[in-house]
């Protein structure tokens, strides 16, 4: 049902038969006209969906990793895979969720939801976004390339096994020989364009777009958040690519950077890649948070609490984050003074990330809080973002981060900021969007199996993964000696990881289901606040049939309430 | 009702966490080989005790946060048929300098409290009567040098007690032959890399004679699981004992064996029982064993075999032509616990069957099978037997 306070315009309000209708009518073509039309689409939103869905096909390629991974560490001295494949397996599945799986999937999101909430008809370069999204395609795909024309040993198919890190010299020709490696740095390369691209196409869409009346201190928090996460692109990613370039020169061109028989540096290619690394956290967090800031105040029926205060936060977050990187290296024969300053920085970060975690607390204080999905995957993210926080407060304690370094305790940590946190709030995305990408909603039933089975598969994989870490367990190791205690954690930790793997192929099966079953969602079915609710879902190719005008960060809510309005108290 | 399950639940969760943190506490004191708090020298102490003052301090976060949100969560539910909307709130200043400054002021404190062993621990001054060894990280396994004594040994390193009377602390620097390593021994000290081009330092003072488990903790290729490492505590006199054993070379220790030649050959010998963590593969090795593996004879024809194959190119034996440095050195191999960086016991069965094929232990390793005949394996055995 249109509402008719809306204002996205009569176009919207007068045609839930004509205008939208003509909308989905349009893809009725023949087979090759559909595709023809996803290939050469400049529109954001179909970018959008297609980020998305690509880097869903890669979670569940990554996921299947994990599970070898696990099979594999389910009991010590197993022979489930070789050294050489439980190698290949971990650093695809970490290269993979981090590069195509993460961050595809936040520009997804951002590429979809940007310019809809700041009431604009398309990014900024429409162009630069469909080119930024072939790139990255393309950088999987040569990725995932490796395993049929990597040639390993005797000929076979190979993949990297270098660690997702690929920590110099194990890179250089000497001893990674083959092409594995320079698959996976090409495809890096690669996809560090397709991302600096799209973090200009989305700081030029936030400041230049936005909609009559829209004020810096007007736009929602989720825009503003993935501004600030464009500007860390710019800056960490640069360095990545531009390792990876020196990497292919030393391999190719006789170079010697990280070429320590020739006098090159193992620590310069770790400060490059850590001061990629760490922001690149924090550019995949702040999608998350972005998520969290939007569906947490419409599910508590609250406005934001200290919306000025988690916009500098935010800011503050990116810009601090930018002076941690080295908390990866504690142990890598930093100075006293050195290591010091990195502990007193990383620490800093907590200051802005407690505000935030205070804030969303304060704004559940007092609304009326409903439990759908959405909200419930916000819920567990907001304990398990807690956790992951203070076993991050753990890590920057230089001192004692001697023993956790490299051990399963930050492999717990950083998988439970990466599914604690992040994939949490992108299956919240997921379900508070998806009826706005597709027009109907998701199953909530089960939805609700998938939430469970996923918090019960998660805290049994990830709270049980810190204990073999402070028992003496380094990571990345393809098998254990049966005497250390690690034997029965590492069982527990396998079954939660099958746990997890049931929950998502649930979800899979949700997201198809509902996308020819599911209820018809209307454009606002959450009764929430911000412009992209204001128009059908999905939207038309132009979004809004006339440019919205806003007075307030809840244009929508002062629409529904025009006797209590934002506007008079901005 | 739907909201009071998942409160319960979520109440459940923050119970769960603080009974974590028990059951770590109660794991340092069942003391299994790695934990990082059953320490058993200084360094290692400090950290740990650093570690239980950081878990507390995060643990009552956890508490104050966990506790406010599912208050929050359970306490402002939405209640049926009830559609009105909730006052609109949209900050307060004084609340948010609140959770600005509490924050800033418990970091002063943490970030003081790490400054203290962070110094302590890294910048210690050496004393004169320290023990310096030199820690060499090779794929897939670990060379120390005792400069002051003038020994090289390989994957188990020796180290004298210390104690307050008499400290005779270890430092070590350390570094690579070829990728980065990480040495890390979780009861005596944190980890230090290992990198090529670099030499990094750290110190350890055990107090405990005993032999203490660790690994290397930086990925450095197929085989970075089994690259294991062994450090021995031993009494100051046991230490000696050793040092003078590693300090002969095998010239001197050879010559009762020369004379031993003449001996008859005592027949087959079983090969030794297999270690107990062996996996199921190593009982091919059955098949192999032939010869008299300790028969003199054999010893000496072995080395002739050892020392006119490529093995020399790799490996050392004081006191003959073998002087090759790329794989472990060999001059007293039988005093040693393991084979391969731990990948398997130091047994008579397992040295025939490491020699003719290392891949059964630890596929991957830079050793390659020399392909020579089962009667060289066994000469070879025979002979490297006897480099106690």
């Amino acid at each position: 049902m249109a509402d008719q306070s809306l204002p996205a315009g009569q176009g919207i309000q007068a045609g839930h038969g004509s205008e939208t209708a003509l909308d989905r009518t349009s893809a009725h073509g023949t087979y090759l006209e559909l595709v023809h039309s996803w290939i050469v689409t400049v529109d954001h939103k179909k970018l959008g969906i297609m980020y998305i869905a690509y880097a869903l096909v890669f979670l569940l390629v990554a996921g299947a990793e994990a599970m070898l991974i696990r099979i594999q560490l389910i009991k010590p001295h197993n022979d489930f895979l070789s050294p050489y494949s439980f190698n290949r397996m971990f650093t695809m599945h970490g290269t993979t969720m981090v590069f195509l799986v993460g961050m595809p999937i936040l520009f997804g999101f951002g590429n979809y939801l940007v310019p809809l909430m700041i009431g604009a008809r398309d990014m900024a370069f429409p162009r630069l976004n469909a080119f930024s999204f072939w790139v990255s395609a393309f950088a999987g795909l040569l990725l995932y390339y490796s395993f049929i024309g990597g040639v390993g040993l005797s000929g076979t198919g190979s993949a990297p096994d270098i660690a997702w890190f690929a920590y110099a010299p194990l890179t250089e020709k000497a001893f990674s020989p083959g092409h594995t490696t320079d698959y996976w740095a090409i495809a890096i390369l690669a996809n560090g364009i397709g991302s600096i691209g799209t973090a200009i196409n989305i700081i030029a869409t936030v400041f230049c777009m936005r909609c009559k009346g829209m004020t810096l201190m007007r736009i929602p928090l989720l825009p503003w958040l993935y501004a600030t996460m464009s500007f860390l692109v710019l800056v960490a990613v640069s360095p990545l690519t531009a390792c990876q370039a020196m990497l292919l020169i030393d391999r190719y061109l006789g170079g010697h950077f990280f070429d320590t028989q020739a006098g090159g540096s193992a620590i310069l290619w770790a400060h490059f890649f850590w001061i990629f690394g760490h922001p690149e956290v924090y550019v995949l967090v702040l999608p998350a948070f972005a998520f969290a800031n939007e569906i947490i105040p419409v599910f508590s029926r609250k406005a934001i609490f200290g919306y000025p205060a988690m916009v500098a936060a935010s800011v503050g977050i990116g810009f601090i984050s930018l002076g941690v990187w080295a908390h990866h290296m504690f142990t890598i024969g930093m100075t006293s003074f050195g290591n010091a300053f990195f502990t007193l920085s990383t620490m800093l970060v907590s200051i802005p990330t407690g505000i935030k975690t205070f804030n969303w607390l304060a704004t559940i204080w007092g609304g009326k809080v409903r439990f759908e999905t959405p909200m419930l995957f916000s819920v567990a993210f907001l304990f398990q973002w807690v956790i992951a926080g203070l076993t991050g407060i753990m890590l920057s304690v230089s001192a004692w981060n001697w023993q956790l370094h490299n051990s399963y305790f930050v492999v717990a940590h950083f998988h439970y900021v990466l599914v604690g946190a992040i994939v949490f709030m992108i299956f919240a995305a997921l379900y508070y969007w998806y009826p706005k990408m597709t027009g109907r909603m998701l199953d909530e039933r089960l939805g609700k199996w998938h939430f469970w089975l996923m918090v019960i598969g998660f805290h049994v994989t990830f709270d049980t993964m810190h204990f073999p870490g402070l028992l003496g367990m380094p990571r990345q190791i393809y098998t254990y000696e049966p005497d250390r205690g690690w034997n029965s954690l590492n069982f527990i930790v396998s079954v939660g990881g099958f746990i997890q793997a049931i929950a998502i192929l649930i979800f899979v099966y949700n997201l198809i289901h509902s996308y020819f079953r599911g209820e018809d969602a209307g454009p606002d079915p959450w009764d929430a606040w911000t412009l992209e609710w204001a128009t059908a879902s999905p939207p038309p190719v132009y979004n809004f049939a006339i440019e919205p005008e806003v007075a307030s960060r809840r244009p929508l809510w002062d629409r529904k309430h025009p006797e209590d309005p934002d506007s008079a108290f901005e | 009702m739907r909201a009071q399950q998942n409160s319960t639940i979520f109440l459940c969760r923050s119970i769960a966490v603080p009974a974590l943190l028990a059951f770590s506490t109660a794991v340092a004191h069942a003391s299994l080989p790695g934990s990082i708090f059953a320490p058993h020298s200084t360094p290692a102490h400090e950290e740990h005790q650093l570690s239980i003052f950081v878990l507390w301090i995060t643990l009552l976060i956890y508490l104050g946060v966990s506790g406010l949100l599912v208050y929050a969560l359970v306490r402002f539910r939405a209640r049926p048929n009830d559609d009105a909307e909730p006052p609109q709130v949209f900050g307060s200043l004084q609340i948010e300098l609140s959770w600005t400054i509490i924050p800033i002021l418990i970091i002063v404190v943490l970030f003081l409290g790490t400054a203290r062993v962070l110094f302590s621990v890294q910048d210690a001054k050496k004393p004169p009567t320290a023990l310096d060894v030199l820690v060499i990280g090779h794929q897939f396994w670990w060379e120390f040098r005792y400069p002051q004594y003038n020994v090289v040994a390989a994957n188990e390193l020796h180290v004298p007690t210390s104690s307050n009377s008499a400290p005779r602390p270890t430092f070590m620097k350390l570094t690579s032959a070829d990728v980065m390593h990480s040495f890390w021994v979780p009861q005596l000290n944190g980890k230090t890399d290992l990198l090529p081009n670099r030499v990094n330092e750290m110190w350890i003072d055990p107090q405990t004679p005993g032999m203490y488990v660790g690994q290397c903790a930086q990925f450095c290729g197929p085989q970075h699981a089994k690259m294991l490492l062994r450090v021995y505590v031993d009494t100051p006199e046991d230490f000696d004992k050793w040092i003078k054993n590693q300090q002969r070379t095998q010239a001197e220790l050879a010559a009762p064996h020369i004379a031993m030649a003449s001996i008859p050959n005592p027949g087959n010998q079983t090969r030794g029982p297999l270690p107990p963590n062996s996996p199921a593969t190593h009982g091919t090795v059955a098949a192999v064993s032939t010869e008299a593996p300790d028969n003199a004879v054999n010893a000496h024809n072995g080395q002739l075999v050892f020392e006119r194959q490529a093995c020399i190119n790799c490996h050392a034996v004081g006191g003959t032509v073998a002087n090759g440095r790329y794989g472990p050195d060999l001059t007293h191999l039988m005093s040693r616990d393991t084979l391969g960086a731990g990948a398997a016991a130091n047994t008579p069965g397992n040295l025939l069957a490491w020699i003719a094929d290392p891949n059964t232990f630890k596929p991957g390793c830079l050793m390659p099978a020399m392909h020579l005949s089962e009667r060289q394996n066994a000469q070879i055995t025979a002979y490297l037997l006897t480099l106690k």
